[in-house]
Formats: structure tokens, C-alpha cells, sequence
């Protein structure tokens, strides 16, 4: 097996003596959660007592600990064992998620191809033709960061947010999508709506993409939406899963 | 008839809570908790409980409570409350037993913002994600996940009376001024130059009214950055004080999300969080830097409290409370609702 070159050592930036940021860099990049993610799974199968639990982002691990247990140095060094360790492969899936891009969950595709200079139906073919990667979770359960976003489809953040929209939306701005799980107020646009739920607590598991699985969006028309929409009701995952 | 808690009146922000929900901030699951984890633990210890065990994290809207089925101990520990049981005032650290039909009012009283209310029984609700601790902002956990109102009725499993009269509970380590609060710097104090994390830490700070269990607004000096206010997302460790844009603080609390996308100049130490949570709005406090080393220290003797039996003496003052007093010369239920 070749090494790869030598990468850059991760920061290690305490936030507090409990939890520890890895840093592997300030920007959004697939090389730079790679390195998350394989650090992600290392450490989580290595599993130190003292090891309470492991937050992947963009671009950092925060990993929380118990000092008491686990001494920072400890900490520090296993982390630096693991990452100089060869790379292990980090198996993740591919889900297809129904989204329905009609214009009364789709609000904002007329602004998009207006502002892009393209039809809405390339608006949407673009972004269901897309594949996407979870980068992380955050702000509220099953609240899901996707990067991949198609650069001919980007723009910038609102000027000032618009009123609550209904949960399970998909919105994007600055080069980024996001599912939502709750209704809120919001500075992104909004694409389309799915009848999945990212986080459910009618199903057997709350949750079920990982951070690092891969997803794609399948259009749907308003029928189906409602049709799809009874069956999530039932606690029945509707999202589809293959090996990525 | 089941032994169970009955909530007779409760005012805003009384919640069940627990030691926390562990594992699931990778999928945007908070941790939820008690606010003040070393009172709650105290409360619990108070009763031989396990530490982490679900109990009512009582705000400064008060709430009574009475037994039925049977008897249960309880305990009180947390910020200094008004405490009293049948016209009898007890101290701030206190366990009893309650007969059925006895009530126990907590009140808000000379200082701090939270008292536990601990049951040494089971609460018998539905465990989420493994913890019984309410998050209100995602409607998970503790009773529909929900804050507590009068007419809610806990249910208890495995209810134990101790048998003996109330007892004041001795617990020095909660005896906290909140005038000096521990920070660790970073993880982002490199957005911020010198003079400015001097500022920070000098204040004074005040708890702005608009602050709730998922973050405490700081009023006082507005903290500029050096490199900008937006970061790439990453990870909020409880206590973590992110500076937005607009240079007031948020003190991440129990509720915070699990990442976020401002600069976090520090983070308050573990030991002292609960410390910060017992500060009222409008007092004042600075915050005092310190290394790793000495945050896990003062957790070292955190859990060296928390280790052995607690001592506990019979109630022996008998002091009826104003409200009982005052309770006698009014018609009855004129103060209801």
C-alpha cells in the first residue's frame, strides 16, 4: 500500500477541559471531512474509557471527554496514533430522499431562475441531479448540513429572513442546502419539501443517515408527496438506501 | 392506589430532568440536564440516589407538590429557595419524607435560580434517546416534553421513605459566589486580540432577562473581533461563550445546540457552569482565566464531594413561613391559581 503525503497535523483547541476540538482546517471540503470522518470511526472503535462522545463537523472533531478518566494527554496522543495510523475505509450510504420542488412547496424557485438566468425546470433538474454529502447535524434534531450544492444554483443568503416555513423543507444559500426537521424563520431559499423526516421519533430509529452518507433528492409530484407523506405518518422510512 | 407527585401549582420553567442525554449530539440531539448539575447531584446524593436520577429542576416560578399513595422521600438542594412543608419552613438543603396528602412548596427566595427536587423513586415516564431529561424546544423527554403545570401528576416507581423527621442536609461545596466565573479560552480566542479578551474578562457582566435554559445573553462591554465574526460551523461544548456579530456574548447552556457558526473567545469550566446558572439576572460577575489543569482540579474536588455519604441533621427549628401564617387569615383558595 502507498502512504499517501504527509498531511498537515490537526490543531487541537480545548473548549473547556471536557471537550476537545480537532481541527483539520477552516474551510468546507470533502478532503478536509474525510480526514474528520476516518478520525470519527477511528476513535469511536477505539473507544478509551473516559470517552463520552464524538461530534463530527465540516471541518473539526469535537470530542467529548471526561478528564477525570481520560487525561487530555492521553486523549491527545491516541488521537495522534489513530490519524498517523493508516486510513481506514468508512462505509457509507447513498440515500435517495423524495422532494417534491412544486411550486407551493417550492417558493422560491421562481427567484432562483430568475436570479441564475435559468428555466425552473433546470433549477430542478440541477438540484435533484446533484449528489450531496452530510457534512453534520445541528441547531435541532435531524437538522441536516448537505454540501454539493450545484454552483450554477447558488446564491447568496436573503437580505432579511423571511417568515417561519414549514418543516422538512430543503433551502439553500451560499453554496450549501439544508433539511430542516422544525418550522422556523429563515434567511435561505427555499427548493422543496420531502414527506421523509430526518429525525422521527415514530420509527424504530430516530434517525437514519449518518454524518458522511451520501444523499440525492428524487423529484416527486403533489400526489405522490401526499401519498408518501400518509406512509412516513405511519412511522414507515421512505428514503432509500444503497452502499456509496 | 401508585405513589405519584401531584404538581398543585407551578410557575413558568419547571421541568424533569436528569444528568443529560449522552450520545446523540452528532445528530443534533442537545444534552438537555439539569442547569446546575452539582446541586442536582446533591439533591440526589441526599436520598442515596443515583446521581444522574431524574428529578424536578425547579426555576424561580416555584411549584408545589403533594404525595399520594403512599409516602416518598424527597430533597431539595440548588440555589437558596423558600422551602416549606405544612406551615413548616425548612432549610434550603433539606430532605423529608411526604406522607400522602403532605405538600411541599419551593419558592424562589434569597438567592439563586434553580432547586432540584429530588424523589427517591423512579420517575415513571418514557425514556428518549435514553434520558429522561425535557428539552422544550424539540418537545423531547421528561413529561410530553413539556414544562410542568398544575394538575400533572409523576407517577413513582419503587418509592422509599426514610422514616425519619426532615432533615437539614449539610452541602458547603453549594455554597458558590457567582461574583467570579472560570473560563477556559478558546477554542476560537484567536479571533480576538489581547485587549479585547481582557475586556472579556474584566465585565462587569450581567445575565440579560432574555436568557433561557439554551443560552444566556451577557450584557456589558460589546467584544470586537480581530478576524471577523462568521466562522465554518463546528462544535458548542456547554459552557462555550460564542461572540456573534454584534459583540454580545451567549453563554451556551445546558439546551445549545450541538454546533454553531460564531467564534467561541472561551468556555466556561465545567464546575463552574452550575455556578453560572445560579447567577440572577442583574447581578454582577467577571470572568477569571484559567488553565486546563485547574478546571480539572476543581472537578477533581467536585466529584470528591460528591463521593461519600452526606451528613444530615434533624430539623429542629420550628419556624411556621409567612405563607402558612397568612394562609390562616385568608378564605381558602384566594390564593389559588
Amino acid at each position: 500500500m502507498q502512504l499517501p503525503p504527509a498531511l498537515p497535523p490537526p490543531r487541537f483547541l480545548d473548549a473547556g477541559e471536557a471537550a476537545l476540538v480537532v481541527e483539520f482546517g477552516d474551510t468546507i471540503e470533502p478532503a478536509i471531512h474525510d480526514r474528520v470522518m476516518a478520525l470519527d470511526a477511528a476513535l469511536a472503535a477505539a473507544a478509551p474509557p473516559g470517552l463520552v462522545e464524538l461530534v463530527p463537523t465540516y471541518r473539526s472533531l469535537m470530542v467529548h471527554y471526561d478528564p477525570l478518566r481520560l487525561p487530555r494527554g492521553e486523549l491527545v496522543a491516541a488521537i495522534l496514533a489513530l490519524e498517523t495510523a493508516p486510513k481506514r475505509s468508512v462505509a457509507h450510504n447513498l440515500w435517495t430522499i423524495p422532494m417534491c420542488y412544486d411550486p407551493e412547496f417550492g417558493e422560491d424557485l421562481g427567484f432562483i431562475a430568475k436570479t441564475v438566468g435559468l428555466t425552473e425546470a433546470r433549477v430542478v433538474a440541477l438540484h435533484s441531479g446533484a449528489t450531496y454529502r452530510i457534512y453534520m447535524y445541528g441547531f435541532a434534531p435531524g437538522f441536516c448540513y448537505l454540501g454539493g450544492h450545484p454552483p450554477e444554483i447558488t446564491l447568496p443568503r436573503r437580505q432579511a429572513p423571511r417568515p417561519p416555513t414549514p418543516p422538512n423543507v430543503v433551502m439553500t444559500a451560499a453554496g450549501m442546502s439544508i433539511i430542516t426537521t422544525i418550522s422556523m424563520p429563515t434567511g435561505w431559499w427555499l427548493l422543496g419539501r420531502t414527506p421523509e423526516r430526518m429525525f422521527s421519533t415514530a420509527r424504530d430509529r430516530s434517525f437514519f443517515a449518518e454524518v458522511g452518507d451520501s444523499v440525492r433528492f428524487e423529484a416527486i409530484d403533489r400526489a405522490s408527496f401526499d401519498a408518501l407523506e400518509a406512509r412516513v405518518a405511519r412511522g414507515e422510512l421512505i428514503a432509500r438506501a444503497a452502499p456509496a | 392506589m401508585n405513589v405519584a407527585l401531584r404538581i398543585l401549582s407551578a410557575g413558568p420553567g419547571s421541568t424533569v430532568q436528569d444528568g443529560g442525554r449522552t450520545g446523540y449530539l452528532r445528530f443534533g440531539v442537545t444534552n438537555a440536564g439539569a442547569m446546575d448539575r452539582l446541586a442536582h447531584a446533591t439533591a440526589n446524593l441526599a436520598l442515596a440516589n443515583t446521581l444522574d436520577a431524574a428529578g424536578i429542576e425547579v426555576s424561580m416560578g416555584g411549584i408545589e407538590v403533594v404525595a399520594e399513595g403512599g409516602a416518598v422521600a424527597v430533597a431539595c438542594a440548588g440555589g437558596i429557595f423558600d422551602i416549606a412543608t405544612e406551615g413548616l419552613k425548612l432549610p434550603e438543603t433539606v430532605r423529608l419524607d411526604l406522607v400522602p396528602g403532605q405538600k411541599l412548596s419551593v419558592r424562589a427566595g434569597a438567592g439563586g435560580a434553580w432547586c432540584y427536587l429530588a424523589v427517591a423513586a423512579e420517575i415513571a415516564l418514557p425514556r428518549y434517546l435514553g434520558s429522561l431529561s425535557t428539552h422544550t424546544r424539540s418537545g423531547l423527554g421528561g413529561l410530553e416534553g413539556r414544562m410542568l403545570e398544575a394538575g400533572d401528576v409523576l407517577a413513582l416507581e419503587g418509592a422509599r421513605a426514610i422514616g425519619t423527621s426532615a432533615a437539614r442536609v449539610f452541602a458547603p461545596w453549594l455554597e458558590r459566589p457567582g461574583d467570579v466565573i472560570r473560563v477556559v479560552l478558546g477554542p476560537q480566542d484567536d479571533f480576538f486580540d489581547a485587549g479585547e479578551i481582557a475586556r472579556f474578562a474584566a465585565g462587569p457582566w450581567t445575565i440579560s432577562p432574555r436568557s433561557d435554559r439554551m443560552a444566556f445573553r451577557l450584557d456589558g462591554p460589546r467584544i470586537k473581533h480581530a478576524r471577523g465574526a462568521d466562522i465554518v460551523s463546528d462544535g458548542i461544548a456547554r459552557g462555550a461563550i460564542q461572540v456573534p456579530g454584534d459583540g454580545q456574548p451567549l453563554a451556551m447552556m445546558a439546551d445549545r445546540g450541538s454546533t454553531g457558526g460564531y467564534p467561541k473567545i472561551a468556555t466556561v469550566i465545567g464546575p463552574d457552569i452550575g455556578r453560572l446558572s445560579q447567577v440572577r439576572a442583574g447581578a454582577k460577575f467577571r470572568f477569571e482565566i484559567v488553565d486546563v489543569e485547574t478546571a480539572v482540579a476543581a472537578r477533581r474536588a467536585e466529584a470528591a464531594a460528591l463521593a461519600g455519604p452526606i451528613r444530615a441533621e434533624p430539623v429542629v427549628r420550628r419556624e411556621f413561613s409567612s405563607e402558612f401564617l397568612l394562609a390562616r387569615n385568608l378564605i381558602d383558595g384566594a390564593v389559588a391559581g
